[in-house]
């Protein structure tokens, strides 16, 4: 199947052709996906230099362009991360970061290479829109879309995809429909398919979103059925926890946060053996939401 | 020598506020400082910004927004005074607006902001990041066909960091000259710079020079020095910090 990298690299290359405004800053990373003859003055490799990755992306969105700044997500969000708060969020300048590799998608390499905090790193800054999409399809038209705005866009490119994409509203979908007093359970990007396939047997809505800032809280509020609301995310356990509290803050609720834990993991392997030792595999996340649901709530 | 001349002179500051000169600025400091005598620290870069504004760059206050002026990016954005005197010397602030310094809801701070402060470029103050936007800001004027220049101005101390070596390296690798950096030494670098610091950038194949950063014609010279091909550093230097 194509990956979401893969599509990112040929939309990218199509926006390059035609929408000069486009601009393209890598550090080394990715540089093999890009013809730099093909549009030299827009797509720039910088060598290994993450600091000057950004401030140029910035620097770029001075003078009039729109930047697309892509890297292993450590050295996109992470390293950077003070030039990504002053020189495009502080300037009020807007870009697109595009980042791949995920939580752990390069499971093999280990912690230098996985990022699973980036979403509430990044979250911690003001009027960032990040996009977590679960599909190829779903990351075209978040791309091209962030393509036509000035914002600050992050879009988090995953090795996991779902089998169907959704419409990229920004506002929550519901993909399976419950009963009035069932549980909850907000599935974020590429955790769709491990979610539905863990709950199928029990009596619960299903909403799905790729787009977690800013967070439909109203859409949220709207679709929760009854108290127990469980929030699976593809990153950092509890990152959007705040956001789900805030939404529902005037509806009487219990939440289980549901991500990767935030432990130094000290094992190789693959993707798969790190989303099980996680919890965050079809098996793992049944046992988790049933155990939750089971609990006897003390109401008094 | 020139802090001295211009401190020694201040009391003739007595010309029109709608045609600023060099002279009036001690007075346009002590509407933000409140005192009329400012240590060297304070003042190092008042020569180098004012030569600038004064007889180099293409930019007035009616074109802060022309796509072909020339941009001054302040790196070393502590101690901002000398660059607000000379933004209202040339009437991009009023001045009346200097003496609201750092108050609550003043525009001017001690670090500036581009978003509040018309004709700033950027907002600076966390040091190694004017060099880097400076490097973005001109490839992509580049990549618009756009001839305008850029001056970024850094301190000796602010080369420490790493993100300036990281712009020097690429914005000669690009042959970017549409770009001069000032860098400031007044040896505040606690770690110094053996070698000089024109040799971090010559190594790198930029044109390079150095300047009293105190004479007006021997900075207006540096900055106006041919560097096709290549990107130009001019190392003004100044009294010691704290001197």
């Amino acid at each position: 199947m194509e990956t979401m990298r893969q599509r990112f690299s040929d939309v990218t290359k199509d926006l390059l052709d035609t929408d000069t405004r486009i601009a393209v800053a890598l550090a080394d990373i990715g540089a093999g996906s890009f013809d730099q003859n093909a549009n030299p003055d827009r797509v720039i490799n910088l060598g290994i230099r993450e600091q000057l990755l950004i401030g140029v992306t910035a620097g770029m969105a001075l003078s009039g362009l729109r930047p697309i700044a892509h890297s292993y997500t450590p050295f996109l969000i992470e390293r950077p991360f003070e030039q990504i708060k002053l020189d495009l969020s502080h300037q009020g300048l807007g870009a697109i970061l595009v980042s791949i590799g995920a939580s752990y998608d390069a499971a093999s390499v280990g912690r230098t290479h996985q990022s699973p905090g980036d979403v509430a790193l990044l979250g911690t800054l003001p009027g960032w829109t990040i996009h977590v999409p679960g599909h190829p399809d779903e990351a075209e038209t978040m791309l091209r879309q962030a393509a036509s705005t000035d914002d600050t866009v992050y879009i988090r490119l995953a090795e996991d995809t779902n089998t169907q994409a959704y419409p990229t509203t920004g506002r929550f979908a519901e993909i399976r429909t419950g009963s009035a007093h069932g549980a909850t359970v907000i599935a974020v990007g590429p955790m769709l398919d491990r979610v539905l396939a863990a709950t199928e047997h029990l009596d619960v809505t299903v909403l799905y979103t790729a787009t977690v800032r800013p967070f439909d809280a109203a859409g949220l509020l709207d679709a929760v059925r009854g108290p127990d609301v469980v929030l699976v995310e593809p990153y950092l356990e509890g990152t959007s926890a705040a956001e789900v509290a805030k939404a529902l803050r005037g509806q009487p609720h219990r939440l289980l946060s549901v991500g990767v834990p935030n432990i130094e993991h000290r094992h190789y392997g693959t993707r798969h053996h790190h989303a099980a030792a996680h919890g965050l595999d079809v098996p793992g996340l049944r046992a988790t939401i049933d155990e939750f649901i089971a609990l006897q709530v003390d109401s008094r | 020598m020139y802090l001295k001349l211009y401190v020694g002179q201040m009391t003739l500051a007595m010309q029109p506020q709608t045609n600023h000169s060099y002279f009036d600025l001690p007075r346009l400091m002590s509407l933000m400082t409140g005192d009329e005598k400012h240590s060297s620290a304070a003042t190092s870069t008042l020569d180098v910004i004012w030569t600038l504004y004064n007889r180099v760059l293409d930019v007035d206050p009616g074109r802060t927004t022309d796509p072909l002026r020339d941009r001054f990016l302040l790196s070393k954005g502590h101690g901002p005074m000398a660059y607000y005197a000379v933004l209202a010397a040339k009437g991009f602030v009023p001045a009346a607006t200097l003496a609201t310094f750092a108050a609550y809801d003043s525009p001017l701070g001690h670090h500036p902001d581009a978003t509040l402060i018309p004709g700033v470029e950027i907002g600076s103050g966390s040091l190694g990041h004017g060099m880097p936007l400076a490097v973005g800001l001109a490839l992509g004027l580049r990549a618009q066909s756009n001839p305008a220049r850029l001056f970024c101005l850094i301190g000796d101390g602010e080369l420490d960091e790493g993100s300036n070596h990281e712009a020097i390296a690429i914005a000669a690798r690009r042959h970017l000259d549409t770009l001069t950096t000032i860098v400031i030494d007044n040896q505040s670098a606690s770690q110094g710079w053996p070698g000089g610091i024109q040799s971090r950038f010559a190594v790198e194949g930029w044109a390079t020079t150095r300047v009293n950063g105190r004479d007006h014609d021997d900075i207006a010279r540096a900055l106006q020095l041919p560097h096709e091909g290549r990107p130009l550093a001019v190392v003004a230097q100044t009294e010691s910090r704290g001197t």
